[in-house]
C-alpha cells in the first residue's frame, strides 16, 4: 500500500548506451496512486516487463529514482521494497507440493503456520485447486502452472504493491473471468496498487481505473478507457486501442481548415502546428458516417463481424475503415462525413489539443 | 503410419555386431572360459567349475581389496560431489570469467592417467618434490613411500584434483539451463540462498549430479594407473585395490583361472552398484 514515484527513470540494458536506440525505456516519469488500479498495455517489446522489473527492484535503473510515499527506495533489495509480482512464464517449485508453493512466500517471511495455513486454502480456494493441495506440482497443465503463480503473488496481503506481468495467458476465458472479478475483489480489500500488463485490451479497459499505454520505451498516454478512446494523445494509441484502430490520414493545415488529398474539412478551432511537422488527421471508425452525402469513397471490402459491419474503403488515396451498424446501407455511389467533434489533428505523430 | 519391412536392412548391422563382438564379446567370452578351467601348462586345459570363484570368494586378499576400493570410492565421492557443487554455483555466469574457468577446469581432464599418477609421483617426492620438500621443510613428515595415511591422502589429493573438474562442468551445464526467471521469483518470494540452492539449484542439477555420481563412482572403483605409478600398491599391501592385485595375480603370478574369476566379480560388482545407485537415485526422482 505505497503510491510509487518513477523519477525519470531511464533504463539500458547494455553497458554504455550510445544513442537513444539503445534504451530500452527511454524516460518514464509518472506518479501510481496508492490503491489504483494501473492496466499496462502495449506492444511486445516496449519495455513493459522492464518497466515492472523495476518497480520490484530487480532491475537497478540506468538512471532515474523510484520514491515509495516520497522514501526513495532506488537501492533497496527487491525484499526491503516489499512488493508480489506475478511473472510472464510461470515459475513453480517443481519439488514441492501445490500447497507448498503458496506457502512459500509466506514461510520465508516468517509468518507463524495457523496464519500460512489460513492464506494458503483460501488462495487454494481462490484459483480453484483445493484438491490439487496435497500433489507435487511436477506435471501440472500450464494453466494450472499459471495459477499456483498467480496465487503465489496473491498470498500476502501486506504489500505494497503487486505487479502483474501477463498473468493469465492460458487461462481460459471463463476462468479468466472469474480470477479477474477476484483479482479485483481483493483489490478492494486490501488496497494494494496494482499494475496489470496485458496484451488484451479488454482485459485492460475493464480492469483497471487507468490505462497506461507505453510505446517504444516511453508512455505515450494514461488515462481512463474513454480518454484513450475518444483523444488518444498519440498516433499508436489510437491505432493500438480500439479495432479497427483509428483511421490516420495525412492532412495539410492551414488555420483551421484541413487538406486531404483533394478533399478540405474545416474545424472550428485552429489547431497549433509548428512549421515543418509531420501533420495527420485521426479519426476512429465509429465516427465515420457512410452515405450518400459527402466526400467521395470507394468501398474495396466489407466484413460483417455480427453486430456491426466494418467497410474498408479508400479514401483520397489512402485505406480507412468505416464502422456501419448491422442493418445499415450501403450506397451505391457512396459518400462520407466526419464527425467534427471526433476529429483528432497530430503534429509529429502527437495530438494538439484544442486549447493550445 | 506404414512401415516398410525389409530384412536386408540386417545387413547394416552386421558391421557393428562384428566389430562389438571382436571387441568385447570374444575377450569377455575367453575370460568367462579361462575362470572355468584350470591347468598344468602344456596348454592343457581341465574343467574346474566354479572351483576358482570360491577361491576367489574364500580369500582375504580379495576382501581386503575389495574394502579398500569401497572406501576408496566412498571418500572421493563424498569430497568431490559436494565440492563440486560447490565450485559450479561459484563459476561466472556470464562474461568474460566463463571461458576462463572453464579452460582451467578443463585442464586437468585432459591430461592422461599415467601422467597425472607421475605428476604426483614426482610432485610428492621427498628428495625432490615441490610438495614433498615444502611439506619436509615445514616440519610434517610426509612421506608417501611408507607411511599408509601419507599414501591414501595422495592418492585421494590427487583423485581430487584430477576429477572435481568433471563433477563440476556437468553441475555448472545444469546451473546455466535454470531461466533466469526463478532466480527472480525467489526474489520476490523473499527466498535465502539456502531455499535458492534447496528448491531450485539442486532439482535443476539432479540429472547430471546422478551422472556425475555414477561416472566417478564406476571409474573411482576401477582406479588402477594412479596407484600403480604412484605407489605401487603400497605400502605394503595398503593401496592394493582389486584392480592392481588383478594384475598382479594375472601377469605378475600368471595366476589366469583365479585371475579370471576375480575379473568376472569384480564387473558383477559394478554392475549391481551402479545398478542399485540408478535405481535408488531415480525412484527418489519420481516420489518427489
Ligand atoms: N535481459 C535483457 N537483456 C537485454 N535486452 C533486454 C533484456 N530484456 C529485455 N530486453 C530488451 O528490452 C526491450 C524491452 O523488453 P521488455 O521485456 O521490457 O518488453 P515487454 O514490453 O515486456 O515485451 P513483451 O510484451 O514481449 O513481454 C526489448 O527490446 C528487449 O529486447
Ligand atoms: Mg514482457
Amino acid at each position: 500500500m505505497a503510491r510509487i514515484n518513477l523519477d525519470h527513470i531511464r533504463h539500458a540494458y547494455g553497458e554504455k548506451p550510445k544513442s537513444e536506440a539503445d534504451y530500452a525505456l527511454k524516460e518514464v516519469h509518472h506518479e501510481w496512486n496508492d490503491g489504483g488500479a494501473y492496466a499496462l498495455l502495449g506492444p511486445s517489446g516496449c519495455g513493459k516487463t522492464t518497466l515492472l522489473n523495476i518497480i520490484s527492484g530487480l532491475l537497478q535503473p540506468s538512471e532515474g529514482r523510484i520514491l515509495f510515499d516520497g522514501k526513495d527506495v532506488t537501492y533497496l533489495s527487491t525484499q526491503q521494497r516489499n512488493i508480489a509480482q506475478v511473472f510472464q512464464f510461470p515459475v513453480i517449485y517443481d519439488t514441492m507440493t501445490v500447497y507448498d508453493n503458496l506457502a512459500f512466500p509466506l514461510r520465508n517471511r516468517g509468518v507463524a503456520e495457523p496464519e500460512v495455513d489460513r492464506r494458503v486454502r483460501e488462495i487454494l480456494e481462490m484459483i480453484d485447486l483445493s484438491s490439487w493441495a496435497k500433489k507435487t506440482a511436477r506435471g501440472l497443465t500450464a494453466d494450472q502452472k499459471q495459477k499456483i503463480s498467480l496465487g503465489r503473488g496473491l498470498v500476502r496481503n501486506d504489500v505494497n504493491a503487486i505487479l502483474f506481468d501477463e498473468p493469465l495467458t492460458v487461462i481460459d476465458p471463463h476462468m479468466k473471468w472469474v480470477l479477474r472479478s477476484q483479482l479485483k475483489k481483493l483489490h478492494r480489500q486490501f488496497g494494494f496498487t496494482m499494475v496489470y500488463v496485458t496484451h488484451d485490451q479488454t482485459e485492460a479497459l475493464t480492469f483497471a481505473d487507468k490505462v497506461v499505454v507505453m510505446y517504444d520505451g516511453q508512455i505515450v498516454q494514461i488515462g481512463t478507457p474513454a480518454e484513450l478512446f475518444e483523444k488518444p494523445s498519440h498516433t499508436f494509441v489510437g491505432y493500438f486501442i480500439g479495432s479497427p484502430g483509428m483511421n490516420v490520414l495525412p492532412a495539410s493545415i492551414d488555420g483551421s481548415s484541413i487538406k486531404i488529398g483533394e478533399e478540405t474539412l474545416t474545424l472550428d478551432y485552429r489547431p497549433q502546428v509548428a512549421a515543418g511537422a509531420k501533420t495527420e488527421l485521426g479519426i476512429r471508425p465509429e465516427f465515420i458516417s457512410l452515405s450518400r452525402e459527402g466526400m467521395p469513397v470507394s468501398i474495396s471490402k466489407v466484413e460483417d463481424i455480427g453486430r456491426q459491419k466494418i467497410v474498408r474503403a479508400e479514401f483520397a488515396g489512402k485505406p480507412i475503415a468505416i464502422v456501419v451498424s448491422e442493418d445499415g446501407e450501403i450506397p451505391a455511389e457512396p459518400r462520407v462525413t466526419f464527425d467534427p467533434a471526433a476529429i483528432n489533428i497530430y503534429a509529429d505523430s502527437w495530438r494538439v489539443g484544442r486549447e493550445g | 503410419m506404414n512401415k516398410t519391412w525389409n530384412n536386408k536392412a540386417w545387413f547394416m548391422v552386421l558391421p557393428v555386431l562384428l566389430l562389438v563382438a571382436f571387441s568385447a564379446v570374444i575377450p569377455l567370452m575367453t575370460v568367462v572360459n579361462y575362470s572355468v578351467q584350470d591347468t598344468f601348462g602344456n596348454n592343457q586345459f581341465f574343467w574346474n567349475g566354479v572351483g576358482w570363484f570360491s577361491d576367489v570368494l574364500e580369500s582375504d586378499r580379495f576382501w581386503q581389496a575389495l574394502g579398500r576400493n569401497l572406501l576408496f570410492s566412498g571418500i572421493i565421492l563424498s569430497i568431490e560431489i559436494p565440492l563440486g557443487i560447490l565450485i559450479a554455483l561459484n563459476m561466472p555466469k556470464k562474461g568474460l570469467g566463463v571461458p576462463v574457468c572453464l579452460v582451467l577446469m578443463a585442464l586437468p581432464l585432459l591430461i592422461p592417467w599415467n601422467v597425472v599418477g607421475t605428476i604426483w609421483q614426482v610432485f610428492g617426492r621427498v628428495d625432490i618434490g615441490l610438495l614433498g620438500r615444502t611439506l619436509h621443510s615445514l616440519g610434517i613428515n610426509y612421506n608417501y613411500v611408507n607411511n599408509v595415511f601419507d599414501a591414501w591422502m595422495t592418492l585421494i589429493i590427487m583423485d581430487v584434483w584430477h576429477w572435481t573438474s568433471l563433477v563440476v562442468l556437468l553441475c555448472y551445464a545444469g546451473l546455466v539451463s535454470i531461466p533466469e526467471a526463478y532466480y527472480q521469483a525467489a526474489k520476490i518470494d523473499g527466498a535465502s540462498r539456502w531455499a535458492v540452492f534447496r528448491y531450485i539449484q539442486l532439482p535443476k542439477m539432479k540429472r547430471v549430479l546422478l551422472i556425475a555420481f555414477l561416472l566417478r563412482f564406476m571409474d573411482s572403483f576401477m582406479i588402477y594407473t594412479e596407484p600403480f605409478v604412484v605407489t605401487g600398491g603400497g605400502p605394503g599391501n595398503s593401496t592394493t585395490f582389486l584392480s592392481i592385485d588383478l594384475v598382479k595375480m594375472a601377469i605378475g603370478q600368471f595366476d589366469l583361472g583365479p585371475a579370471a574369476a576375480m575379473s568376472i566379480i569384480y564387473f558383477l560388482i559394478i554392475l549391481l552398484l551402479s545398478w542399485i545407485f540408478y535405481t535408488v537415485m531415480t525412484s527418489s526422482d519420481e516420489q518427489a
